[in-house]
């Protein structure tokens, strides 16, 4: 019998329909995964099942865990269920954690809620739990703060929250998307242990189809509030019965048509370039001490190469980019574009910075959203002596949300029109407008759906063969990294170790850390070529 | 810990002394020799020269700066010109009303502020929280001196609960002087109420959409626990913010409540020095405010950092 049943469940907050009668059911030791794109309603079923949601909501249908159907159960028996039977583990580790309190305190708080134990063995459990998800006793004492741990040392901190009092069901929300490759494998394996272990049933939600294909006995794929498609996971990759389920498979490895490289003469050149980060005083007088975020780095980009810097996060390629950008002066070395340099006399050298250009990860935070998307990606214009007007800047308006797949008439509205998709393509128009020869894509298309980012990367394409552009491209997700570069750095704590061409790169990774991080990222199975050979083992 | 509170502690001793050099040059440049206004237009130069020569006028700047500083750092405040009494003595005798009128006024705007904010923040755009963000809205509006004068008409003329003015000194006992206080220490409380009201609302709501409350509520905690648990320490700062600095305002602010209610504060006795060019007693009593201003400062940094561990570590 199935521990969690969903029966024909339909939400809709303040009249709008989010759930539209979806069923699903999970057994004890059940690893059970929703996917779809954003707005699909995974992560609302997962708090319709937790009774967490907006007011205005209202639910027909059914949820029935064990025997109970919880849309019948008060508030306080909901509050007597949670963290109890049901766990959760959420996408944010950074913010999941209260940053006053001490993790001891928050994990046995689940415990002292209910009531479930004496304060003094709930502290034993609390230590107990937090030692068998790798937080031993001797790094990470009970009187740990939130801020002093990392990301992922936080989501296990959550996890030991969630399965404190050994819940029989666990929702896990995106649990990884926050987090580096390495980290992502650690956690997903410890929450398939887990899983085992205790013989829960896991609610997995997640928008990537690589971890799922790797951990989930049952797939529900979603979108706009349904269930399109529910079966073992092997056989819905494998069959593939719905269009959608195929378009998202392909959309996640999607790989864009770069054409040749042009790779001629030498455009960015970095020599020997370090950055220096002054640290807290350890005494009021004396200097204070550094970090050094960037050592000694040196790699040339010729003209319309496209290249990816790939690391883990705090591996320096955010402090590298800002110094190749003219953002911060560096400590050593020289960075030059087209033989000038990118920083002169204490400030960026303008007549290099209207050669590059960046895109960022957040379309909407990179945008004043009082400003019409005319006014918005004609912001580059400042960087000229004399810019555009009248018709010229018009056709040059026209020109760039053209190029981008957008209409002129976009021009005078405001961003909140646009979706995420479209908004990227706005901050690529504005990259385009003064005709750059380098564009930095810092993790530019990480926060997109897979179909989205799948036609940015087309765009992105597109636009280095037509206009020779020249791309560093920045990114944490190797598979986006190796679909649209000619060659790959790999940087870690500071420095650059393995510098190669992309398919050299990915198939005979050379040094150990590419080889970690190749490992670690999870991959899609390739059914294409196995379909006729025998059902793997799930 | 200890480095965070040494760090600020070295911070506010450099306050005071720029403060004290700002405040000295400050009044240095005001026009009027204070010598010649105390002897009237008809005096002799000669008389005026004797004067100043007895009030360290003719001192050079320096001088006069470190006799000041020195003097104050072991209370010797100098001699008022026009009353010709110890400035330390006056300045005592005003402080022995003003702090316990501004300490009052405090406890009694956190009081309404604390239960208030928070009871609207719990029902978020209910009928509670609309009945309290709009007494906030009246509160800040209404001007204090009128609702002073109100408190006036209704609870010393009308009911003759209290008296309608002036300070009986607190050697008639603790609860005469705490009677004659309680009219100006609500009147002046009505507004830093207000204010504190929505500072502690607003607050709490934003720390009530952080994902923690979330996590909190997914470990079995309801709403309210959720909020008294997570909720409130986190929404502590700003709210702490604005209570210090409405104590430095009550301290040294409340010069039109002094009028209204006719009490001996320090208001009052800045505001008579100014008009009469009784340049030592402003000096004084500026430097003593300012004193209060950062000494209280340096407490709510204390406190930021008792509330949250990040600050300990940071420093």
């Amino acid at each position: 019998m199935s521990l969690l049943d969903i029966r024909d469940l339909t939400l809709s907050i303040h009249g709008k329909e989010i759930l539209k009668g979806i069923s699903l059911s999970l057994a004890e030791g059940e690893i059970v995964a929703l996917t779809g794109e954003s707005g699909s309603g995974k992560s609302m079923t997962a708090f319709a099942t937790m009774g967490l949601v907006p007011k205005g909501t209202e639910m027909r249908g059914a949820i029935h865990f064990g025997k109970t159907n919880l849309l019948t159960l008060t508030e306080p028996q909901m509050c007597d269920l949670r963290g109890r039977e049901i766990g959760m583990v959420f996408q944010e580790p950074m913010t999941a954690l209260n940053p006053v309190q001490t993790i001891g305190a928050q994990v046995m708080e689940t415990i002292l809620v209910h009531d479930a134990m004496t304060p003094a063995r709930a502290e034993e459990r609390a230590r107990d739990v937090l030692d068998r998800v790798g937080l031993p006793s001797d790094r990470f004492p009970l009187g740990r703060y939130p801020h002093e741990l990392s990301g992922g040392q936080r989501q296990r901190v959550v996890i030991a929250m969630a399965i404190a009092l050994r819940p029989r069901l666990l929702i896990a929300d995106e649990p990884t998307t926050a987090l580096d490759v390495t980290t992502q494998a650690q956690i997903l394996d410890l929450l398939k242990d887990l899983v085992r272990e205790q013989n829960m049933a896991l609610m997995m939600i997640t928008h990537d189809l690589a971890v799922v294909s790797d951990l989930a006995d049952t797939l529900n794929v979603m979108r706009h509030g349904e269930i399109l498609e529910c079966g073992p996971t092997g056989q819905v990759l494998r069959e593939m019965r719905h269009p959608y389920t195929r378009q998202l498979f392909e959309a996640s490895r999607h790989e864009a048509n770069l054409g040749a490289a042009k790779a001629d003469d030498v455009l960015l050149s970095v020599q020997d370039v370090s950055r220096d980060y002054p640290l807290p005083r350890t005494s009021l007088f004396g200097s204070r001490p550094q970090f050094r975020a960037v050592k000694q780095v040196s790699f040339d980009i010729k003209r319309g190469e496209r290249v990816g810097l790939v690391g883990e996060s705090g591996c320096g390629k955010s402090t590298l980019t800002r110094a190749i950008l003219g953002l911060e002066p560096v400590q050593e070395g020289h960075i030059t574009l087209d033989g000038d340099p990118v920083w002169q006399d204490g400030h960026a050298n303008l007549t290099v910075r209207r050669k590059m250009q960046v895109v960022f990860q957040d379309p909407y935070g990179s945008f004043n959203p009082r400003h019409r998307v005319a006014r918005l990606i004609t912001e580059p214009f400042h960087l000229l002596p004399d810019p555009p007007s009248g018709a010229k800047r018009d056709t040059a308006i026209a020109d760039a949300l053209a190029a981008v797949g957008l209409r002129p008439e976009d021009a005078d509205k405001h961003i909140h029109a646009f979706s995420g998709g479209q908004r990227q393509r706005i901050a690529i128009a504005r990259a385009l407008i003064i005709r750059p020869e380098l564009i930095v894509f810092d993790e530019a298309v990480s926060a997109l759906d897979v179909r989205v980012r799948a036609q940015i990367l087309d765009l992105m394409a597109d636009l280095s063969r037509d206009y020779g552009l020249t791309y560093l491209f920045i990114s944490h997700d190797l598979s986006v990294v190796r679909s649209i570069t000619d060659r790959v750095l790999v940087m870690r704590a500071g420095e650059i170790v393995e510098d190669r061409p992309t398919s050299d790169i990915f198939d005979n990774p050379r040094h150990p850390y590419t080889r970690s991080l190749i490992d670690a990222a999870p991959q899609l199975p390739d059914f294409q070529e196995t379909q006729d050979a025998a059902l793997p083992a799930l | 810990m200890l480095r965070y509170t040494l760090k600020r502690l070295a911070s506010l001793v450099v306050s005071l002394i720029v403060a004290s050099v700002v405040i000295f040059t400050v009044v240095e440049i005001a026009p009027g020799d204070p010598a010649s206004f105390m002897l009237g237009i008809n005096a002799q130069p000669d008389t005026v020269a004797a004067l100043r020569a007895e009030l360290g006028l003719d001192q050079s700047k320096l001088d006069r700066y470190l006799d000041w500083v020195g003097g104050m750092l072991t209370g010797d405040f100098g001699t008022s010109y026009t009353y010709r009494a110890p400035v330390a003595q006056m300045i005592a005798d005003r402080l022995w009303v003003s702090l316990p009128l501004a300490l009052y006024a405090l406890t009694l705007s956190t009081v309404i502020a604390f239960p208030a904010g928070i009871f609207a923040a719990a029902r978020r755009g209910g009928v509670g929280d609309l009945s309290v963000t709009g007494a906030t809205q009246l509160g800040v509006a209404i001007p204090n001196f009128w609702f002073a004068m109100m408190l006036v008409l209704i609870f010393a003329i009308n009911l003759r609960w209290f008296s309608a003015g002036g300070f009986p000194g607190w050697d008639r006992g603790f609860w005469g002087g705490m009677k004659a206080l309680t009219l100006p220490a609500i009147a002046l409380a009505l507004p830093q109420a207000a204010i504190l009201t929505r500072v502690m609302r607003s607050s709490l709501l934003d720390i009530l959409g952080e994902d923690f409350i979330r996590t909190a509520r997914a470990k079995g905690l309801s709403a309210r626990q959720a909020l008294w648990r997570h909720g409130l320490r986190n929404a502590l700062i700003p709210v702490l913010t604005i209570i210090g600095l409405q104590f430095a305002f009550l301290l040294a602010g409340a010069i039109i409540i002094e009028q209204v209610f006719f009490l001996p504060g320090l208001g009052r006795l800045i505001f008579q020095a100014i008009t009469q060019r009784d340049l030592i007693v402003v000096e004084s009593v500026v430097m003593l405010l300012v004193f209060a201003v950062i000494v209280v400062n340096f407490v709510v940094d204390l406190a930021y950092a008792a509330v949250d561990p990040r600050l300990r570590t940071r420093a």
